[in-house]
């Protein structure tokens, strides 16, 4: 047991800060918010995948006694909301682009009154042929889905056009000579599927509103910053008027990443002047939210004899459902990512991303990098058979190291790629074997990756208090990954604090210093480094103090653990934090606090090594990098795929919280295996999502999880954070396929090229080598 | 929508309280609406997920699945009770101890699900562990460190 009350230096893994409250029923999630005189909203969904609305008739809803307010995207009068392209409203208007899709909401005083109100309602459609694959969407004679497309607001011009959101290309050196300089080139497509992210906790919010009309909303989120610019912009409300604080969050993974639905309950609390609480179903959640993008991959890679890669050619489609949302990034990011950890001089990486019929799909953890990873990784095994090579000695032979360039030109001062495939190929190697089983021919798979930690704007502000403690707030929301609980340990840390004397403030947008968001494996590094920075800042004004008090200099001075601050080489003379502090508050100088914030600052893609046209970003992030190793069983009879034990090595920079980093790498496996073998959102003919429960949507349980799942937690300390720090919430998720599907290959022979790798797709690929 | 209301007196957490509600609401609904014992998660809400999981005199139950107006004379423990006059519950204490709980939204069920294995048997091996928590799922953890806290549980616990 760890005693809060003993120092937590960076390095340990207290129990997390919020564990007791989450063990205990104590955490209050958003349906956990109960308001008096809260009214239940109920969401009238479309039951067509392209139609027109023609009208509404509400007569029959507004007569149920019991409602209180009604709104459908008639009522809409804010221009449209989204990512890089403003493509969506909280409701449909004029056309409603998949099924499920919010047409009409409804405010009443009990659950059902709210769902009988809202089935009462009646829309007539105009139905419209429907596009429902990334094939649909490019044939020439394909019904459009935003007819306004030219005419919407676009933050980046992206050469939208059709069903075309998106197009963008990125190359380096000459593709084409090269190949005519290779021995041996290996072809192929790929086709990934639409994943959920099946967090375990629906999405939703309780809107509340005081008699000014100013709104509240209580919100699982992945920015408070985010769901307040969201909500004021679709209620045409000033920010000033729009106050989010979050609620603990139940898993987010991205699909918490952009409110889409949280306007709705805002919009309906203003309306009826009462609280009102918007929860998703699970089955709402599953159609409604988002997914991973379903990906058409096509990729040839080519080497020379000596095992040197010399050139990649990559085509990326991306199917992303009916709105915009995070697709230009995504399809931005898979293009990046497309040439793999590797020194490839020769890269061309072209891209499409596609409007359909079909949920959105948007940010999720890995954001484009588990469809190309998978792609790129498998090849790079196809690569070592043709070559008779050895595919962990391949992967040596190119790997990236200190100081490489990443595709586009990102300089990448460290990297530690490497030693994550010596550190998994070796402890699989002195593990000992696990007993063969009749019937099941075992594999070895490998994979490389890389990923960025960074992106766009943070901020910290620490503040000491009259005791001598310290009040930390950041905009980090901890979606579940125990950001919390790092942030106090880097401000404990550089003050010489147990963690118990440092209190960390609930993410609200009325107080909390500006964060982006929870998202692009961002929140250790970007706004640790914000803590960090802003904690010395205040140290620094203590040390002042506290030379005043002692009458000698700052840079005499040391502090001592536990809050108190002495001369060096004097042991025994010191003030304390409270002394410094009571000075600062009630004798001179003012209140001790130091805010820190920044937008990430790293160089951009280098025009003149790279052709660029319409990436959706310039700067995104540190490098950081990994390598997984798997062993699977596959079952000859069935094709049924076990995975029996794994080895993931991540660089992490340097690990604030041990038990946390590896408690990412675990679960991010684990979803990157149901990603591999299970998880498939699908669609029927008419456009319905026939896998909208979780006992039709496969997420992994434990007997499906390999009870050995090692992390290798490598650390080297990035340059550019003040602790050394980078973000593993991503990369843990972005080898296992590929590992999995090299595993396939090395126990049978057969390559699966399409996921999720189900029992029928390892039997029809087995049937193929015959 | 209107339905006709039965009355019935149940025993939570060592308490009698008294529910009026429809004769189609779950003991889940109960729980969290009228009683306001929200430790108890809604996940699914069709009883795959296993976080609504309580126990009905000591037996792990899906109350989800359980109509309020079938609970009876069965007592029911929710996560509020499992404590005692405990901070912890020493699976509770295992599971922040082996930094088990990320988002924490499965939890609940969890501490449920572990309460009935160690009631029953208090040096459980790895299988018996996996097999105790094969109703309940988590998307953030792998369930590696979930198992270990069980198994550290496993070793120390008392007969």
């Amino acid at each position: 047991m760890t005693d809060s009350t003993q120092a937590q230096a960076i390095g340990t893994s207290p129990p997390r800060l919020e564990a007791g409250d989450k063990a205990t029923g104590r955490a209050h999630f958003a349906d956990d918010v109960q308001l008096p005189g809260m009214l239940h909203t109920a969401i009238l969904t479309s039951p067509h995948a392209h139609a027109r609305i023609v009208g509404y008739r509400l007569a029959a809803a507004r007569a149920i006694p019991g409602v209180k307010a009604i709104v459908t995207g008639a009522d809409l009068a804010g221009p449209r909301s989204g990512g890089i392209v403003k493509d969506e409203s909280m409701l449909a208007r004029g056309k409603v682009r998949y099924v499920g899709e919010p047409v009409a909401a409804v405010a009443a005083t009990d659950p059902a009154i709210a769902s009988e109100a809202a089935a009462a309602i009646e829309v007539d459609y105009e139905p419209l042929g429907a596009v429902l694959s990334i094939d649909d969407a490019l044939a020439p004679d394909a019904p459009i889905l935003h007819e306004e497309l030219a005419s919407y607001v676009k933050a980046v011009e992206g050469g939208s056009h059709h069903n075309v959101v998106w197009e963008a290309a990125l190359a380096e050196g000459d593709v084409d000579r090269a190949f005519a300089q290779c021995d041996v080139v290996v072809e192929d497509t790929w086709e990934t599927q639409a994943q959920h992210h099946a967090y375990m906790e629906p999405n939703g919010c309780v809107a509340d509103v005081d008699a000014s009309g100013r709104i509240t909303l209580h919100v699982t989120c992945q920015s408070v910053h985010h769901v307040q610019q969201r909500v004021a912009e679709e209620l045409v409300e000033p920010m000033a008027k729009v106050r989010a604080i979050a609620t603990r969050v139940g898993g987010a993974f991205g699909g918490k990443h952009a409110s889409n639905i949280h306007s709705i309950a805002a919009w309906l609390a203003r309306a009826a002047r009462r609280p009102v609480k918007l929860v998703l179903s699970r089955m709402q959640d599953f159609e409604m939210q988002r997914s991973r993008h379903p990906a058409r991959i096509w990729m040839k890679t080519g080497a020379r004899r000596d095992g040197t890669i010399l050139a990649r050619d990559v085509r990326i489609i991306i199917d992303g459902g009916a709105y915009a949302d995070e697709s230009p990034p995504v399809l931005t990011f898979a293009l990046l990512m497309s040439r793999g950890p590797y020194r490839i001089a020769n890269v061309r990486a072209r891209g499409q991303a596609v409007y359909t019929n079909k949920l959105r799909a948007g940010s999720f953890r890995g954001f484009g990098n588990p469809q190309a990873t998978f792609a790129g990784e498998s090849q790079i095994d196809e690569i070592a058979l043709k070559l008779g090579t050895d595919p962990v000695e391949l992967r040596l032979a190119n790997a990236m190291g200190p100081n490489d360039t990443a595709f586009g030109g990102h300089p990448v001062p460290s990297c530690v790629l490497r030693d994550c495939l010596v550190r998994v190929r070796d402890a699989q190697r002195d593990a000992v074997p696990l007993p063969a089983r009749a019937g099941r021919r075992r594999g070895i798979g490998f994979a490389a990756l890389s990923h960025i930690s960074g992106l766009m704007g943070t901020a910290a502000m620490v503040q000491l208090r009259t005791d001598g403690s310290v009040a930390l707030s950041t905009g980090c929301v901890d979606i579940g990954q125990g950001s919390d609980t790092v942030m106090v340990q880097i401000c404990a840390d550089a003050l010489s604090l147990p963690i118990g004397r440092v209190s960390y403030a609930r993410q609200d947008s009325d107080s909390s210093p500006y964060n982006w968001k929870t998202a692009g494996s961002r929140s250790t590094y970007m706004t640790g480094r914000a803590v960090a920075i802003a904690t010395v800042d205040m140290r620094d004004k203590m040390l002042a103090h506290a030379a005043e008090l002692m009458e000698c200099t700052a840079k005499d001075l040391e502090l001592r653990p536990g809050g108190a601050v002495g001369v060096k080489g004097v042991p025994g003379m010191t003030v304390t934090f409270k002394e410094i502090a009571l000075r600062s508050l009630f004798k001179s100088g003012g209140p001790l606090a130091a805010t820190h914030g920044f937008v990430f600052d790293g160089p951009g893609f280098d025009p003149k090594r790279a052709s660029i046209r319409q990436l959706a970003f310039a700067n995104l992030g540190v490098y950081t990098f990994g390598a997984h190793c798997v062993e699977v069983d596959v079952d000859d009879a069935t094709g049924a795929v076990e995975v029996r034990r794994a080895w993931c090595a991540h660089d992490v920079g340097r690990a604030i919280n041990p038990a946390s980093c590896e408690g990412q790498i675990q679960g991010g496996f684990v979803q990157g295996m149901g990603y591999a073998l299970t998880e498939a959102m699908q669609w029927n003919e008419q456009g319905w999502l026939i896998t909208a429960t979780l006992a039709d949507y496969k997420i992994p349980g434990v007997l499906d999880s390999p009870p050995e799942i090692h992390p290798i937690v490598l650390e080297d300390p990035d340059p550019t954070h003040p602790v050394g720090a980078k973000g593993i919430g991503e990369p843990s998720l972005v080898g296992a396929a590929p590992a999995i599907a090299n595993a396939i290959r090395n126990a049978t022979g057969a390559r699966v090229r399409t996921l999720p790798m189900t029992p029928e797709r390892v039997l029809a690929a087995l049937d193929a080598l015959r | 929508m209107s339905a006709a209301k039965v009355h019935s007196v149940l025993t939570v957490n060592g308490e009698s309280r008294d529910v009026l509600a429809p004769v189609s609401t779950t003991l889940l609904d109960v729980l969290r609406d009228s009683l306001s014992l929200t430790g108890t998660k809604r996940g699914c809400n069709h009883g795959v997920c296993g976080a609504c999981t309580v126990l009905l005199d000591g037996r792990i139950a899906r109350s989800c699945l359980t109509l309020a107006a079938d609970v009876g004379e069965r007592t029911v423990t929710t996560i509020e009770g499992i404590a005692g006059d405990r901070d912890f519950s020493p699976v509770q204490r295992a599971l922040i101890d082996a930094g088990a709980i990320q988002c924490g939204f499965c939890t609940p069920g969890f501490v449920i699900a572990l309460t009935d294995l160690f009631a029953r048997d208090s040096h459980p091996d790895r299988e018996t562990i996996r097999m105790a928590l094969s109703g309940n799922l988590c998307r953030c953890s792998g369930y590696v460190k979930i198992v270990e806290a069980a198994e550290r549980l496993a070793g120390v616990a008392d007969d």
